[in-house]
């Protein structure tokens, strides 16, 4: 069922869904870019195509703090000061990143359920927003995302005057009955007008044809190409891929350590890093090469043998607009032949 | 220009005096390029780029690539050069197996400053006289190259080539240009609005660690953050200390070498100004110790590492015994 407001009523919507939770829009900030942030009278939403962050910040946040030491003495105290999460929305997640909470929660939520995760997801009502403007970044629709119909707890179209809202799971169903107030019921005319239109514009994006092949037979021929060596060879090491990447979900647990406390928390960690994965004999991966090959390999290679064909990337394009050295997926995709002839 | 460069390099190439070309290679668009060594004429002649969107300061990469077997050509723009005097200096490159070819610099671009002026969906930019006419999925956009200049261009501290075997194009002067006016903004601040904008800037950290590892001054083989057995290892800062503290250590520890290329800003994802600590310390050293530019000349020392009483900016705090 499709339901509508009039955009000049936006605000009216924000407020009647922030009356009883969080709720987290994107905003720009000025020299930064879009960054979510919770709405209060007078926030203004961002235009923007898509956030300087994903969205998986909201699940899988950089830092987790798990327990805190104190020693008194000879005694030490064990801190849990875990919080459960409250109820939230977050509205305009775009079709990339709503598309990365499935990669997520294939990891995080199979046995054994990571709890912080699925705590923060249970309390979450995820409201998308269909692109309109893609840009020349975009590949979403490689792996078979549709950036005008995009998924989540509840979806919604923005045209010139309309914001149109279709709930899709019980969570958006929910959440649109207490809209009943604002929201009228509607047909989908202008919405499968914007999606025809969206659909043309995406015909002329340069990375529209890029398609990932279905590998599973060539694992050790990909992995043995001689070419990793040229393509990684400028690689920095630096962590900006895999961070500002929507489905990168390594992470490491470090303590930061005081005389008499010591915290224990978890933290992003990054594959390209030198000391990533190592053990008592060593890292396994001795080079940048080995170490740049496993960030796509993952994500081209290993990720979807484990999951149903399911690729380790949304194609939302932030590694291209921020590796300092502007390699990635793309690039790597085309020279070793993971995309599909035209 | 592009193509007066490729000639060169492979006509360098062809008659022996290197045996590959350190430079920029083109890739999916216009403004996506990837540092890369040529060593291959027909791949050069291909691939080779040099256009308003080479940012990249290729003087690190001459750490290793100058340990190899035989010379290699490499193509400085003005700041580059700085940077790699002060990693000669530094004995981290071999000068001997660098052919260094000073380019002319007319300041750089990147297709995020395009973004932020609200330039986005770029298919392809060309300058023409000072123009930026970009082709976006949207049409054509045209905007003054200047007003989508680096800020580290605008405010360029000089287009003289400090080293070069041999130059393309005309050398210029050192720039009078107004680098150090937002740090004098800054330090215009009282402590708390000053407390407050960097932890506004720092906050906003996600520790990929592009502006250590892209940085020319940061070459240590084992960073402190990266040791565990530092203490003070760090893969994301625990707390609001710990962001700062990585930052300001990295900038203390740069202090008196860092050349003020610019590229921690270029990279940070985040666009943190943290060219902006950095100069704060050259500002001091100027101040302090009189003018100093880290990398003018091979093997000139930093006012840091030449300490003298009769230089001594502050001698009445350490005395005999310790501090008074």
């Amino acid at each position: 069922m499709m339901y509508k407001l009039p955009l000049e009523q936006l605000d009216k919507f924000f407020a009647a869904i922030a009356k009883d939770e969080t709720l987290y829009v994107p905003v720009d900030v000025e020299n930064v870019g879009a960054v979510y942030q919770p709405w209060k009278e007078g926030t203004k939403m961002s235009k923007a195509l898509n956030t300087l962050r994903s969205a998986k910040d909201f699940f899988f946040p950089q830092i987790q703090p798990m327990v805190k030491f104190r020693r008194e003495g000879k005694k030490i105290e064990v801190i849990d000061d875990r919080k459960e999460s409250e109820d939230f929305v977050i509205f305009g997640v775009r079709a990339c990143d709503a598309a990365s909470f499935d990669v997520l929660d294939r990891v995080f939520l199979a046995d054994p359920v990571d709890t912080y995760y699925e705590n923060r997801r249970k309390h979450s009502t995820v409201v998308t927003l269909a692109c309109t403007l893609p840009e020349e970044t975009c590949f979403c629709t490689s792996f078979g995302i549709d950036p005008a119909q995009p998924g989540g707890d509840a979806r919604a179209w923005m045209t010139l005057d309309t914001l149109y809202v279709e709930p899709v799971t019980e969570k958006g169903t929910a959440l649109v009955e207490k809209l009943n107030e604002v929201l009228t019921e509607s047909d989908d005319k202008d919405v499968e007008q914007q999606k025809f239109y969206t659909h043309e514009i995406l015909k002329h994006l340069p990375l529209h044809n890029l398609k990932p092949t279905d590998n599973r037979e060539k694992e050790m021929e990909i992995f043995n190409d001689p070419r990793w060596a040229e393509l990684s060879s400028h690689c920095l090491g630096c962590g900006t891929c895999t961070f500002v990447c929507p489905t990168c979900q390594c992470f490491d647990i470090e303590e930061f350590s005081g005389n008499k406390t010591v915290e224990r928390y978890r933290c992003w960690d990054s594959c390209m890093y030198n000391d990533f994965t190592m053990m008592a004999a060593g890292t396994p991966r001795k080079t940048q090469k080995e170490r740049f090959r496993q960030r796509f390999m993952h994500k081209l290679v290993y990720y979807p043998i484990k999951n149903d064909g399911v690729y380790s990337c949304v194609g939302c394009g932030r590694c291209l607009k921020k590796c300092p050295i502007h390699m990635n997926i793309v690039k790597v995709m085309k020279t070793l032949g993971l995309e599909e002839e035209e | 220009m592009q193509g007066e460069l490729i000639k060169r390099a492979v006509g360098l190439m062809e008659n022996g005096t290197v045996n590959r070309v350190l430079g920029w290679r083109r890739g999916e668009f216009v403004y996506d390029i990837t540092p890369s060594v040529f060593s291959d004429k027909d791949d050069l002649e291909k691939n080779f780029v040099y256009n308003e969107f080479c940012g990249n300061n290729l003087s690190r990469y001459l750490v290793q690539e100058s340990e190899k077997e035989g010379k290699i050509a490499v193509f400085l723009k003005p700041c580059d050069t700085y940077s790699f005097n002060q990693l000669c200096t530094e004995h981290r490159i071999k000068r001997d197996n660098v052919y260094i070819i000073g380019i002319e610099c007319y300041g750089k671009t990147s297709a995020d400053l395009l973004r932020e002026k609200g330039i986005s969906a770029i298919l392809d930019a060309k300058n023409n006289n000072g123009t930026l006419i970009v082709e976006t999925v949207y049409g054509e956009k045209q905007i003054p190259m200047m007003d989508v200049m680096a800020e580290r261009c605008v405010s360029c501290k000089s287009k003289k080539h400090v080293i070069y075997d041999e130059l393309i194009g005309e050398d210029g002067g050192v720039l009078d240009s107004h680098r150090f006016d937002q740090v004098e903004e800054i330090e215009k601040m009282t402590a708390e609005e000053r407390f407050n904008f960097w932890r506004g800037e720092l906050s906003r950290c996600i520790r990929c660690n592009a502006c250590r590892d892209v940085c020319p001054a940061c070459t240590c083989e084992k960073c402190v953050f990266d040791n565990p057995k530092s203490g003070i290892r760090n893969k994301g800062a625990a707390d609001d200390f710990e962001e700062n503290m990585y930052h300001i250590i990295r900038a203390y520890h740069v202090a008196g070498r860092c050349t003020d290329c610019g590229e921690c800003s270029r990279v940070c994802p985040e666009h943190i100004p943290l060219h902006l600590l950095n100069r704060k310390f050259i500002k001091d050293y100027n101040e302090l110790y009189g003018p100093f530019m880290a990398g003018a000349e091979i093997g000139q020392v930093s006012p840091m590492c030449d300490f003298t009483k009769e230089k001594d900016a502050e001698p009445s705090i350490v005395q005999k015994g310790g501090a008074e």
